[in-house]
Formats: C-alpha cells, sequence, structure tokens
C-alpha cells in the first residue's frame, strides 16, 4: 500500500499531469480537459466557428483560467500579474464567463453577454414591449419576437437584443426559426 | 422728557370745551373759557366775582400761598373779602382741610368731600383757580396743570398774568369742571360726565400715543443695538423644542456676531454667544455638537449656515457614460427616448450626465443593464479625472469598491493595461465584481486585501488611487446618520488609518516608471485632519511632491489651521463643497513619487541611526521631501546634494559623526560580531 501511494504521488511529481487534484483546490489555474471541453461545447452553440476567435485572439492572447469553481476569460498578461495574489484573495479576473456547479456543469452566466455578442451567430430581437418582461427573467415568446436571424435551429443557443442593437441576453432557442413562423403568438 | 410732557399738557388742555382743538390753550380760548364759566358760576349763584387780578405770577401766588400762615382754604372763601391775592394762596395752601379761619362756621365744606371738587365747585373764577391749583396737585391732569404752570410762569411775566391767569383759569375750568359732579351749574353739571369721559378718552388715546411712540423708540434701539442673549437656565426645555424660535434665536446670534463690537451685550462673552449658537445649530439641524462646532472652527459662520443648509438637501442624481461601450450623446438619446430629464453635467466632464427627474427608474433601464452607465456622484469623478491613466499603464485601486472610480479608470484607459482592483470589506466585493463586470473591464483583477499589505503582494505600479474610507463629513447630505455618530476619535482614527494607507499607496508606486509615478488621495470628508494634515504627514514620510491635479475649479487646500502650519504645496490639493460647488465634500490631492526610498525596516545599528534620521524627529529644515537624505550617502541624488547646501543642525552633525564612526566599526568587526548585531530587535 505504501509503495503504491508512494508510486501515486511519486507518478504525479514526475509526470505533472494536469490535474485538477493535483493542485490546491481554488488555486488560479487553466482549465482541464473535461472542464474546457464543457466550456468549448456550450460556447459553441451561440459563437459556432467563431469560437477561434475567441481563443486565439490576434489582439491580445487571452486564456480561460479557473478560480475556484469560475471560468474566467482573461488577457493573459493581465493573468501573469494577478498570479501574485493569493488563493483566498483573489475574488476576479477580467470577465467571469460562467461557473461550475456543485455536479461540475458548466453554466454561462451573464458575464459572457459581452464575448457573446461579439461573435454571435443566431440572434433575435425583442420587442420594446416585452424588453423589461424578458429582463426581469421571463421567457421571451413570439408575440415579442421583433427580428430572428434566418435558419436558427432549434435549441440553438441564441443572443437576444434590444430594437436598439443593445444586447440584453442570452438564451436557448425553444424553436427554430420555421417552426417559430408556424406557430401561434405565444 | 419732554415729549410725554407734552402729550400729556395737550390732553389736559384739551376738554370738552366745545371741541377745543388739541394743543396749547391760547389767551383767547382761555378768556372764552373763563367768560363762560364766569356766566356759569353766575348763573350757580356763586356770583362772586372774580377779584383784582392778581398781579403775581401763579407762582409767586403759590409761594405767597404756601408761605403765608393759611387757615384756610380753598375755593371756598367767597365770603373772604381778603385781597384775592390772599385768598387764593389760602386756597392754594390748603387741601381738604375743616375751615380753619374765621370763617368756618359759616363755611363749609361743600357736600362733594373730594378735595377737588369741593376746591372746584363754588367758586368762579378764584374757585377755579384754586381749584385748578389743588386739582393740580393731587390728579395727574392736575399734576400735569402744574406743570403747564411751571412752563408758563418759567416764560411768564407781569404781561403775561393774565394769559397765566387765564390759562390757569381754564384748566381750573377744566379741573375743576372734570372733578365736579354736583352743586355747580346745572350746565356745568351736565357736561361733566361728559366732559369727564372725554378727558380720560383723551388720556387714553394721549397715553397710547405716546407709548407707541416709546415703543417705537425701543424697536429702534433693539435693532442698533443689544440682542439680549437668554441664559442657558432659561432653557431647559424638556418637552419638544419650538424649532421657529431656535431658529429666531439663530439669525439672532448670527447678527450679533457678524458685527460683534457694536451688537454685543455687555456681560456675555463671544464665547457665550457661539455657545448658544452650536446647541442651538445641533437642536435644529439634528448634529451633535461637536460637529457644528467642527465646522465652526474651520468655516465662517455664514459658511457654516450655509454647509448646514446645503447638507439638508441631496445633491442631483449623476450618471457618468461608459465610454468603453457607448458614447455620451448617444446615451442621452436613449435615455431621452426613455423619458429622463437630463442634461450634461458641465463642463468639465465630458462624461458626466445630470439628471433631473426621470419617468423610468434610472437604475433599471436597459441600458443600465448593458453597462452603457453607472450611477455616480459627480464629486468622484475628480480623483479619476486627476489622476488621468495612460493606455497599458497599471494601476492600482486601493478602496475600490462599488467601483465606480476603477471602471472610469477602466474607461480612460480603454480597457488597456491593468488594474488591479483591491476591496477589503468581504460584503463590498460583489458590487465592486458586478460593476465591473456589468461595465466590461475587461483589464481588472479583484483582490481582497487590507491596502497596508498590498506592497508586499502587488509590487510596484504605475499610478495609484486611494479614495480612503473617512468619516464622511462631506457627504452628510447622502447619510444622514454622520451628523450624530462623529466625534473627535473616529475621525483621528480615520486619519490614522489614512496616514498608513497612504504610505502604502505610495509604497506600491513605481517612482521609476515612465509614465507614471502618481499617487492620488481623496476623501469625501471635509474635515482636516483627515486631509492636510495626512497630506502633510506624507511629505515627510516618504519621498514625494504634491503636483497641480488638474482640476481648475474647487478651492484649495488649507495651509494653516488652527495653529498648525503645513507644507505650503498643500495649497495645490483641491477642496469641493456641497454648498459651493453642488456636489459632496470632497478634497482630491496628486504626488509625484520622486524615489523608491523607504524607510529601511533592517536592524543593523547603522540603519536604525539612518531611520532616526528619516523619521523626521531631526528637523533639517522646511524642505519636507529630502530629510532622508543627510545621513545616506550611498545613494546620492539630486536632492541630496541640493540638501547639502542647507545648514544642518549640529545634533544632526553629532548624529551623522555617530553613524559614520558606527560604520568604521562595522568594517572592521568581526562575522561573530556581526550576527550579534543581527540578533538586536528590530527597529521599524
Amino acid at each position: 500500500a505504501r509503495h503504491s501511494r508512494l508510486a501515486a504521488t511519486e507518478r504525479t511529481l514526475l509526470y505533472r499531469t494536469p490535474d485538477s487534484q493535483s493542485r490546491a483546490p481554488g488555486v488560479m489555474r487553466p482549465l482541464e480537459e473535461s472542464e474546457l471541453e464543457q466550456v468549448l461545447t456550450k460556447l459553441f452553440s451561440f459563437v459556432g466557428k467563431n469560437i477561434e476567435n475567441i481563443l486565439q485572439r490576434t489582439d491580445a492572447p487571452h486564456s480561460l483560467r479557473l478560480h475556484k469553481k469560475r471560468v474566467y476569460y482573461v488577457r493573459d498578461d493581465v493573468m501573469k500579474r494577478a498570479v501574485s495574489i493569493g488563493r483566498d484573495q483573489l475574488v476576479s479576473l477580467g470577465l467571469c464567463i460562467g461557473k461550475f456547479t456543485h455536479s461540475d456543469k458548466f453554466k454561462l452566466m451573464v458575464g459572457a453577454l459581452d464575448l457573446l455578442a461579439a461573435h454571435a451567430k443566431y440572434k433575435m430581437w425583442v420587442k420594446p414591449t416585452s424588453e423589461m418582461s424578458f429582463l426581469y427573467g421571463n421567457h421571451l415568446l413570439k408575440s415579442g419576437l421583433g427580428r430572428i436571424s434566418e435558419n436558427t435551429p432549434a435549441n440553438a443557443g441564441v443572443v437576444i437584443y434590444s430594437m436598439s442593437d443593445i444586447p440584453i441576453g442570452f438564451g436557448v432557442a425553444a424553436k427554430s426559426t420555421q417552426d417559430c413562423r408556424k406557430l401561434d403568438p405565444s | 422728557m419732554a415729549p410725554p410732557r407734552a402729550i400729556k399738557t395737550d390732553a389736559t388742555t384739551t376738554p370738552a370745551r366745545g371741541g377745543g382743538r388739541e394743543g396749547v390753550v391760547t389767551p383767547r380760548t382761555a378768556r372764552a373759557n373763563r367768560v363762560k364759566a364766569r356766566s356759569a358760576a353766575a348763573a350757580a349763584g356763586r356770583g362772586r366775582p372774580k377779584g383784582g387780578q392778581s398781579t403775581t405770577t401763579g407762582k409767586t401766588r403759590r409761594a405767597n400761598a404756601a408761605s403765608s400762615s393759611d387757615d384756610g382754604r380753598s375755593s371756598e372763601d367767597d365770603g373772604s373779602s381778603a385781597s384775592e391775592d390772599d385768598d387764593e394762596v389760602v386756597e392754594k395752601s390748603t387741601k381738604k382741610k375743616g375751615f380753619s379761619d374765621e370763617n368756618a362756621k359759616w363755611l363749609k365744606p361743600s357736600a362733594k368731600t373730594r378735595a377737588e371738587e369741593n376746591s372746584g365747585s363754588d367758586d368762579d373764577d378764584d374757585d377755579d383757580d384754586d381749584d385748578d391749583d389743588e386739582g393740580s396737585s393731587s390728579d395727574d391732569d392736575d399734576g400735569d396743570d402744574d406743570d403747564e404752570f411751571a412752563a408758563l410762569d418759567g416764560a411768564g411775566d407781569d404781561d403775561e398774568e393774565d394769559e397765566d391767569e387765564d390759562e390757569e383759569e381754564g384748566s381750573d375750568d377744566d379741573s375743576g369742571s372734570s372733578d365736579d359732579d354736583s352743586e355747580s351749574s346745572s350746565e356745568e353739571e351736565a357736561m361733566l360726565p361728559i366732559e369727564r369721559k372725554a378727558l380720560k378718552e383723551d388720556a387714553r388715546r394721549a397715553k397710547a400715543q405716546e407709548d407707541a411712540r416709546a415703543e417705537q423708540l425701543e424697536t429702534n434701539i433693539q435693532e442698533d443695538d443689544v440682542y439680549q442673549l437668554p441664559d442657558s437656565d432659561d432653557e431647559d426645555d424638556d418637552g419638544v423644542p419650538d424649532l421657529s424660535a431656535i431658529q429666531m434665536r439663530i439669525q439672532e446670534i448670527v447678527r450679533v456676531l457678524k458685527d460683534f463690537k457694536n451688537r454685543r451685550e455687555s456681560g456675555k462673552s463671544r464665547a457665550d454667544y457661539i455657545g448658544r449658537l452650536v446647541s442651538d445649530l445641533a437642536t435644529y439641524y439634528g448634529y451633535n455638537s461637536f460637529l457644528i462646532q467642527y465646522f465652526l472652527d474651520t468655516f465662517s459662520v455664514e459658511e457654516t449656515m450655509e454647509l448646514l443648509e446645503a447638507n439638508e438637501q441631496q445633491r442631483p442624481v449623476t450618471i457618468r457614460t461608459n465610454t468603453l461601450k457607448v458614447r455620451r450623446r448617444e446615451l442621452a438619446e436613449s435615455l431621452i427616448n426613455r423619458g429622463v430629464n437630463l442634461d450634461p453635467v458641465g463642463k468639465w466632464s465630458k462624461v458626466g450626465l445630470l439628471v433631473y427627474d426621470s419617468r423610468v427608474p434610472i437604475g433599471a433601464t436597459p441600458e443600465y443593464m448593458a453597462g452603457h452607465y453607472i450611477l455616480q456622484s459627480a464629486s468622484s469623478f475628480l480623483p479619476c479625472m486627476a489622476l488621468a491613466p495612460q493606455e497599458g499603464e497599471r494601476v492600482l485601486d486601493m478602496a475600490a469598491a462599488p467601483g465606480g472610480k476603477t471602471t472610469y479608470l477602466a474607461a480612460l484607459m480603454r480597457n488597456t493595461g491593468m488594474i488591479f482592483a483591491n476591496e477589503y470589506q468581504k460584503k463590498r466585493l460583489s458590487s465592486l465584481v458586478a460593476n465591473l463586470q456589468r461595465l466590461g473591464c475587461t483589464n481588472s483583477t479583484v483582490c481582497n486585501y487590507d491596502g497596508r499589505a498590498l506592497p508586499k503582494v502587488i509590487g510596484h505600479v504605475d499610478r495609484v488611487l486611494l479614495d480612503a474610507p473617512c468619516s464622511g463629513t462631506g457627504v452628510i447630505a447622502k447619510d444622514s446618520s454622520v451628523k450624530v455618530s462623529k466625534s473627535a476619535e473616529d475621525i483621528a482614527k480615520c486619519a490614522h488609518l489614512q496616514k498608513e494607507l497612504l504610505v502604502a499607496a505610495i509604497d506600491c508606486c513605481d517612482a521609476n516608471s515612465k509614465t507614471g509615478g502618481y499617487v492620488v488621495y481623496s476623501t469625501c470628508s471635509i474635515a482636516v485632519e483627515e486631509n492636510e494634515a495626512v497630506v502633510d504627514y506624507i511629505l515627510r514620510k516618504r519621498d514625494v511632491k504634491i503636483v497641480s491635479s488638474g482640476l481648475e475649479f474647487g478651492r484649495k487646500g488649507f495651509t494653516s489651521y488652527r495653529g498648525k502650519n503645513f507644507h505650503p504645496s498643500v495649497e495645490m490639493a483641491r477642496r469641493f463643497y456641497p454648498h459651493v460647488h453642488n456636489m459632496d465634500g470632497f478634497f482630491v490631492c496628486k504626488f509625484k513619487k520622486l524615489s523608491n526610498r523607504t524607510v529601511p525596516t533592517s536592524n543593523d545599528a547603522f540603519d536604525e541611526a539612518r531611520a532616526a534620521m528619516a523619521s523626521g524627529y531631526f528637523d533639517t529644515g522646511n524642505d519636507d521631501d529630502t530629510r532622508i537624505d543627510d545621513v545616506n550617502a550611498a545613494t546620492a541624488t539630486e536632492q541630496q546634494e541640493k540638501k547639502k547646501r542647507k545648514r544642518v543642525p549640529g545634533y544632526v552633525k553629532a548624529a551623522k559623526a555617530e553613524v559614520e564612526a558606527e560604520l568604521a566599526t562595522k568594517k572592521s568587526s568581526t562575522p561573530a560580531g556581526k550576527s550579534k548585531k543581527a540578533k538586536t530587535p528590530k527597529k521599524k
């Protein structure tokens, strides 16, 4: 048993797999494979191929970092400087994209809105009348739908704009564009 | 007292004498009256003609009367064939007595036992004279008659005898007629009650007039003169204080203090007035007396009043457009479309908007959600404008929550560079993070340190903004609990914390940065201990100098305050007041760091001496920047060379010599010796 234990720690030390358990929990670190996969999948549904723009930006390299179960999208030089801040004291880096829940599912948060809006593939526009209703958390019904971008498949990630092109939220399209046309206003 | 006398005499000389006009009785009227009286007397049956005119004046007559032994009597000496003078004299002199002259047997006092009545009833002129005299001695009116007589007598002469007599008679008539009810002629009697009433009415009217005049004089005097300061004993009001009365008193005391020499009440010192004013203002506005006293010490009385009034009202709501996402004009348009009434906040800012009113809640519009603007008070723009971070710099905001200033810095830097946003209180962190996220400041990192520990963590940055936690005496309009909760200890504690934070802030800053090296210190307080005193302290403690903040409006910082003198460059700091600039009370000061040298913390004796020098205890002059340099020969800078030119006091030289001696011994000491030295207690 002792041997195996030793072997295990040796193994981690030697090979340094980027295992999340190898570091103290909550320390700022790059995302694991599994985590990265989840995040990217989520983003992909909103952004599609533009996802490359997100991760490999030409103007300034950004990266995703995990800190205390939250995922941050942050510029590299900022990130490097933030390393000196202790684990308990660091609160936020750059933009918080989303977080991992207790059951390790990734949820996108509102901080991602800017990012998504910049690269969104499918968009919806909401009528001014239903704007506030949407902002207060209600779902967007067809009656409140002003415009919708073409070819929005069902269950696609959608970014919602107000009529003055201000992004106000994102969500999942319940129905595709074609279905929307057919359906009743509710 | 000439006027009252005049009034009174006027009154008495305006009897119901056929509506005689007010004023002095002229001889003509007097004669007429006399005639009337005579005829009346004749009708009444008294019929005793007035004797020869007395050749003496009234006064002399009276004197004669007084001097002559008098049996008698009063008016009733009808039968006395003695000279009129005697009679009159007699009459005048005696009062109300039984008749003691030889006529006593058959002369009886009239039924009216009143002296005046007696005197007035029977005789005609003589009677009248006597009446008058006697009446005048007893009555007010009569007294006035006396006065009148005296005045007349003074002027009078033999020539004016008649007039005197006439007037006397007239007045006699008056008094006699007023006094008598009874046995006088029926006409007179008929007149009498009316006359009496009329006389009383006139007297009353005259008195009222006189009172009014006197009052007017009094009020005139009051305006120019003494406000009676109520004693504090009077003011033990257990019940609800009368605010309007207190307000009146406040106005009065302020007025007195304006021209204290002339308007003071003798016996009350200035301190009495000020003490009263403090307690009244405290009651009226709801402060504790410490704060009122503090304002009165710092400002003039009028300005304190203005400040207190301004603190009662809210400052207008202002928002700052987030230039990372939208331009001010576009934002203004979209907000106006939503029904918000707004205006640019002033020429001094390109991103501020002043909100007058709005149909929708200003913090809940979609634009707000999208991070196009943030609710921020106008005074909070100022330290960021003063700091003016450039693109690509590294900036530290030491007390960042809720993030208005941090986001402004990010907007100024266009999301380049890096911002460290530090906040000590955990519960305010979430608001800071939320604002940063909402406004899209991607170059920022939030951390949760005590500001004093930051230099070790962060290392060097280009610029630092310290919006220090303060007592909040400038934002009373927003938070009126400050009125009662602050005391001298609170302010001293805040000041201490601010000094430590400012030292840390300066230590974080990199003096050698190419574009930076600036620290801005700001508070939302108008207390001198927290502002100028802290700034002055830091000038002595670190190698910094104050530079112009770039804000063209605002009052200059105080260079001296109640005996404390600050460095003259403190004048470049700026103060803002609610009653002058219509924004929250604020203080902004911008420093430029000159070098990275700080007080060393090693335990070496040499370093101890150097630390002692650097602490400022050994004062080498007024130049606050470079006291450290005297001893530090190793790292000579420009300032050091400059300082060497200045005269160095003897004890400093001695200390230097000592230090150098130590150095010499240290060099020659053994390593063992050195380690021993290392064990000496650390001196910070």
